[in-house]
């Protein structure tokens, strides 16, 4: 019974896809979302089932399904693993996805491709699924580019938009840098353990080296850097904003972009050995938080604001797992899929309401317009600023405390200035929005609506989790969530409840509160309380400001060093195999002519003198090889055939000779 | 041995000769449809029949099964000998399967000499299935070159290019020039046994049969040179970098069908696995010769990757991406342990399902608009979201996205590189990054954006036929992606028994008994396969 739930928990969406994707064109569009909704509802029962089942017995479980790759010493099943990590995992991951399956009824309504995009979403939820329950390395390495290919497919979803189109091959290219870091650690991994099952693998970590701890648990940063789009792979995620608002809260929010957190949480027991990969970590996620941050406070696409926003969240989760604050990271995984998810829609209803604006700058005053929406979204901004005592405030003082207490000093003041410019930037969003002076279209503005219930209701059940959703983690280090969790996520050593003083926890929260009040504080008085302010600033430093505006020029850099030298090095080598085949029709009198340069003579005695030596010889006589076929093939095939007979003959003589079988031939 | 799986009937044979006996019934026909429909019919029957055998193949066997052996030139040691293994049987049944989609692909887009087309696909049929199933090198070597003739042909008046004639030549000679060396290499081979024949005084005292040139022992050094000979005749028709700029002209000017063929069959590292590694373990193993494979492999991952980048037409850039695939291919088998072999195993049948299936598309694409260039599309999938959903499913599986065929082979080959070798994974694995960055940028520019400039007729989707096509080579897909299980239990006897013999080499072999690995691993299995 538990392993049919357990099984049923990716079997049910995997049967909407393949009904909608078969059959969708002659379903409608209710019938589609209703199959595609509820498959995903029934998951999330299943896994609260399952979840339910685990923290009443607390035994972990291994469902077999089917022996899928074997041969040799290599086994590898599709099997699920069923601990408290992919308890909570799959409780947000199905959770927060319904939720915004449910919204999505309403924002796509009227939508071309109304079912492949719920095609889509469902694939999306079968891959994420597989990712957070296999029990070896492959099954999460199906889901890990599974979820990869559906934001592709997302990303790419108004494909008729060059952007879109583009963002979507950045997108699933730049997260294949990521994956083949990943295949490296496999194969790291298999030729060090001889198997790929987590429970084996870690039983037997203890007999791993020290370097190559490092080295499986870096290249396992490789690929976590780049599905959770940390520095230097960042990149394809505020692209990835093209997608429809729906995709960016499930994929670029909520789920998809934790998997790498999730990866390496689950693979802690190797970080642990590893502190050379561990401070790696930390210094990825600290650096990444900052560097976010800073992009973030300039941007003006309500989206873009969000995106880089997610990319410095989930830098904080990277910190905590390199300081080794497994649990913290997961909880902060948590309440940020909460807050981020309804960011998103809540922004979502907000482009709705306008007709598909997304620029902060045409928008303003909207408070008033949309109440439920302003509402909503200020819960999620207070929550992902760290607000006491909404969900964020206690997760990511958890990071920020643990930095503290473990004398990680300068990731702590990394950390804290972070979540100033997060607090910042996410009210500065907050007022361009819902306050002020309307800026919003003349035409757009008259038919400002509010969403319907549909993306309400599900917006309304984020913000009480927003609120609500950091309680299982009070009191820091040792609430519910610590304990539930601390047989998987536990640091080597470690005790749920930990020595420091509660009176230094409680002055750390306190200046966490002050932080974030700073930062509202001065995006109050530069967007609400002087509105000019914040132009003249940007005028002061110009610079600074066009820099932050376009990013870094991280883009153009990549394009620069990456991107350009391939499609250059193409050209060459193309031209290279070209201009060698047009040198054996044209002849070797053309080729010395037009060109002199060292390719040429690479081409004529490197290329050319290996076929010559192969038996095309005598081709300075040739004049062209389209002689061949007009008229002097016998010519050719003669000297040919008469080369090849002399070095066979040559060869037989020296094998005969050597090998002493000489009487035999006669 | 186990000819009491067919109760001593020669299905091998049949299986043989049945497209040739068919295209002379082709020949006695007049009227077009009737041709198409006799070649329909003959080509679904030698895929029935391939799937017999497939379904009658006793899985994890090394056994050479459904043999059959008649003398044919005895005082050379020459003789007609049938049969398959797990090397060799699924190519057979890839082999059937494409060509029942070739020829549904021709139906309607081979618009003259009818006739003539289709006696030379069944002929072509028929010459690759003798490759597969030959365990006497002559034999092979007959069908070998045997092959060349009805593709010159198919290539030189059916191709779509205005190089075709050139094309066509240029295929022959190339692949002559290899297969000349690749005869010496098999008559060294013969001479080998002979000279031990006649010291151990055991008859007869020549042979070319696979299976007898196994029992005696190669000297190292013959070994290395019969390999670098056999190497050449491999390496032209696979094609391995340097040799292969016959390839995108190929399949450039030739018709799709032939490309299909071409690109999806691959006979080149076939017989690196067929003969080379089980005749040749001590060569195949020594630092040099594997080293040098290895290199040329990466160097055509990287190579054929980087050019497809840029290549604006897709046939073009098929082609390169090809190259890529063989490199991978080669690496997995000289990694020389079980997962790489496996791996490139499973790779070239999948390859049979991917690249086919995108030469197959860009055969859709080309009906639709006469080119397969980047220019003639751009934003057409709205226009044809069916085809633009098949490009996109074969697409990924040649890019080797999990759940699909391409992954678990691709996976396998990396694998077992990196445990020869790190550094062999690690290049490796850059394969990985270029073969998804080339595929979907042009599959961006084709198919996602706004319509291109002067497209103004709108493009009819997938046809019925064109679906069939589609969807069979994608149900492949998801089957290898998913479950691999029954292909993979095809094949793992027989790379066991292959990494045994490299590890063994042929100097115990050099005892006098009949193939003493395979025949006892063969008899063992025969009986547990029996059981399951």
């Amino acid at each position: 019974m538990f392993d049919l739930l357990v099984i049923l928990i990716p079997a049910l969406p995997l049967v909407a896809v393949l009904l909608n994707g078969l059959l969708g064109n002659r379903f409608s569009h209710d019938a589609a979302h209703r199959l595609a909704c509820g498959s995903v509802g029934l998951s999330f029962l299943s896994a609260i089932l399952v979840f339910a089942q685990t923290l009443r017995t607390g035994v972990v479980r291994e469902v077999m399904v089917y022996r899928w790759i074997f041969g040799g010493d290599l086994t590898v099943n599709l099997a699920f693993l069923i601990d408290p990590l992919t308890c909570i995992m799959l409780l947000v991951v199905t959770g927060v996805g319904f939720l915004i399956h449910l919204y999505s009824i309403g924002y796509m309504h009227g939508e071309e491709g109304f079912t492949r995009f719920f095609t889509y979403m469902n694939l999306f939820m079968v891959s994420m699924l597989l990712l957070v329950m296999g029990n070896n390395y492959l099954v999460l390495f199906i889901g890990w580019e599974g979820v990869g290919l559906c934001s592709y497919l997302l990303i790419g979803y108004y494909y008729g938009r060059v952007s879109a189109a583009k963002a979507a091959t950045k997108a699933f290219v730049v997260n294949r840098i990521g994956d083949a870091g990943f295949l490296l650690a496999i194969f790291l991994v298999f030729v060090n353990f001889n198997t790929l099952d987590y429970t084996q693998v870690f039983a037997q970590a203890g007999q791993l080296s020290t370097s190559m701890a490092t080295a499986i648990t870096l290249c396992l940063l490789i690929g976590a850097v780049g599905k959770s789009a940390q520095i230097p792979l960042y990149t394809w995620l505020p692209d990835a904003m093209e997608g429809p608002t729906p995709v960016s809260a499930l994929i670029h929010a909520a789920t998809m972009v934790t998997a790498g957190v999730y990866m390496v949480v689950r693979n802690h027991v190797l970080y642990d050995m590893a502190p050379v990969a561990m401070t790696t970590v930390a210094w990825v996620g600290g650096g990444t938080a900052l560097f976010a941050a800073t992009i973030g406070l300039v941007q003006t696409d309500i989206k873009r604001v969000l995106a880089y926003s997610t990319v410095s969240q989930l830098g904080y989760m990277f910190l905590a797992c390199g300081i080794g604050a497994y649990t913290a990271a997961i909880f902060h995984l948590m309440t940020h899929a909460f807050f981020k998810a309804l960011l998103f829609l809540s922004a979502g209803s907000v482009i709705h309401a306008l007709a598909g604006e997304q620029d902060i700058r045409k928008m303003g005053g909207l408070r008033r317009k949309i109440p439920w929406t302003h509402g909503l979204f200020l819960v999620g901004t207070l929550a992902i600023a760290g607000i006491f005592p909404l969900a964020g405030f206690w997760s990511k003082d958890e990071i920020m405390a643990h930095a503290f207490t473990h004398g990680y000093y300068v990731l702590y003041v990394m950390a804290a200035i972070g979540a100033f410019l997060t607090a910042f930037y996410m009210f500065r969003l907050t007022y361009l929005t819902f306050y002020g002076q309307s800026r919003v279209d003349h035409h757009v503005a008259e038919h400002i609506h509010e969403s319907p219930g549909i993306m309400i209701g599900p917006l309304v059940v984020l913000a009480v989790l927003s609120v609500v959703g950091g309680f299982p983690g009070v009191p820091p280090e040792s609430g519910w969530f610590h304990h539930f969790l601390h047989p998987v996520a536990a640091a080597a050593g470690e005790e749920p409840a930990h020595g420091a003083g509660v009176g230094l926890l409680t002055m750390l929260m306190v200046i966490a509160t002050l932080i974030a009040l700073l930062g509202w504080g001065l995006a109050h008085y530069l967007y609400s309380v002087r509105p000019d302010a914040a132009q003249q600033w940007a005028a002061r430093a110009p610079q600074v400001y066009t820099t932050l505006l376009n990013k870094y020029y991280v883009d153009e850099f990549y394009d620069l060093v990456v991107v350009e030298p391939t499609k250059r090095l193409g050209l060459l080598w193309d031209w290279f195999d070209r201009s060698v085949i047009d040198a054996l029709v044209l002849g070797v009198g053309r080729m010395t002519q037009s060109g002199s340069a060292l390719s040429t003579a690479f081409e004529k005695y490197v290329i050319y003198g290996l076929i010559n030596v192969l038996g095309y010889g005598n081709h300075r006589a040739a004049r062209s090889w389209r002689k061949l076929q007009t008229g002097k093939v016998h010519h050719y095939a003669a000297i040919i055939v008469a080369g090849l007979f002399i070095l066979v003959h040559l060869i037989l003589v020296w094998w005969t000779g050597s090998s002493g079988v000489g009487v035999a031939l006669k | 041995m186990l000819e009491e799986l067919t109760f001593g009937f020669p299905i091998l044979s049949l299986l043989l000769f049945l497209p040739l006996m068919g295209a002379m019934v082709l020949w006695l026909l007049e009227e077009d449809d009737l041709i198409k429909n006799a070649a329909l019919a003959v080509s679904g029957a030698e895929l029935i029949l391939a799937l017999v055998v497939l379904l009658r193949f006793l899985p994890d066997s090394a056994a050479m099964q459904f043999s059959e052996r008649l003398p044919w030139i005895p005082p050379l040691g020459i003789s007609y000998h049938l049969a398959v293994d797990g090397i060799s049987v699924l190519f057979v049944g890839l082999t059937a399967f494409l060509t029942v989609l070739v020829v549904l692909y021709s139906w309607d887009t081979v618009r003259h000499q009818i006739k003539a087309y289709f006696m030379a696909l069944l002929a072509l049929e028929t010459t690759i299935i003798g490759i597969f199933v030959s365990i006497d090198l002559i034999l092979f070597f007959v069908f070998w070159e045997l092959m060349l003739i009805p593709s010159y042909f198919l290539i030189k008046l059916w191709g779509s290019g205005v190089e075709r004639q050139y094309a066509a030549l240029k295929y022959v000679l190339y692949t002559l020039m290899g297969s000349v060396f690749m005869l010496v290499g098999i008559v060294l081979l013969n001479l080998n046994y002979h000279a031990w024949a006649v010291t151990h005084h055991v008859e007869p005292t020549y042979t070319f049969d696979f299976l007898q040139l196994l029992t005696v022992p190669i000297p190292h050094d013959k070994q290395v040179l019969i390999f670098w000979l056999i190497f050449l005749g491999l390496a032209f028709k696979a094609p391995i970098v340097p040799f292969h700029t016959w390839l995108p002209d190929v399949l450039m000017e030739g018709p799709i069908g032939m490309a299909v063929v071409l690109a999806g069959i691959k006979l080149g590292t076939y017989g690196f696995m067929r003969f080379s590694l089980p005749l040749l373990p001590e060569a195949s193993k020594s630092q040099g010769v594997m080293k040098v494979m290895m290199v040329l492999a990466l160097a055509a991952i990287v190579y054929g990757a980087i050019v497809a980048f840029i290549q604006p037409d897709l046939r073009r850039l098929l082609a390169f991406s090809s190259i890529s695939h063989l490199g991978f291919v080669v690496l997995g088998v000289f990694a020389l342990n079980f997962q790489g072999l496996q791996g490139s195993l499973l790779t070239m049948i999948n390859l049979g399902f991917s690249t086919t299936g995108l030469f197959f598309l860009a055969g859709f694409l080309y009906t639709r608009r006469h080119s397969t260039h980047l220019s003639a599309f751009g934003g057409i999938a709205k226009q044809v979201p069916l085809l633009a959903t098949y490009f996109l499913i074969i697409g990924l599986a040649s890019i080797g996205l999990p759940g699909t065929n391409g992954f678990v082979g691709e996976f396998l080959i990396l694998l077992g590189a990196f445990k020869a070798h790190w550094i062999y994974g690690a290049v490796g694995v850059s394969g990985v990054i270029l073969g998804a960055a080339y595929l979907l940028w042009y599959y961006e520019r084709a198919m996602f954006g706004p319509l291109g400039q002067g497209l103004g007729h709108a493009l009819a989707d997938l046809r019925a036929r064109e679906l069939v096509i589609a969807v069979s080579l994608s149900v492949m897909i998801f089957w290898i992606g998913l479950y691999p299980s029954p292909f993979l239990r095809i094949m793992n006897g027989s790379v066991q028994a292959l990494v045994e013999r490299l590890e063994r080499g042929t100097v115990a072999a050099g005892t006098g008994e009949q193939t003493p690995v395979l025949a006892h691993r063969a008899h063992q299995n025969v009986l547990g396969g029996r059981a399951q």
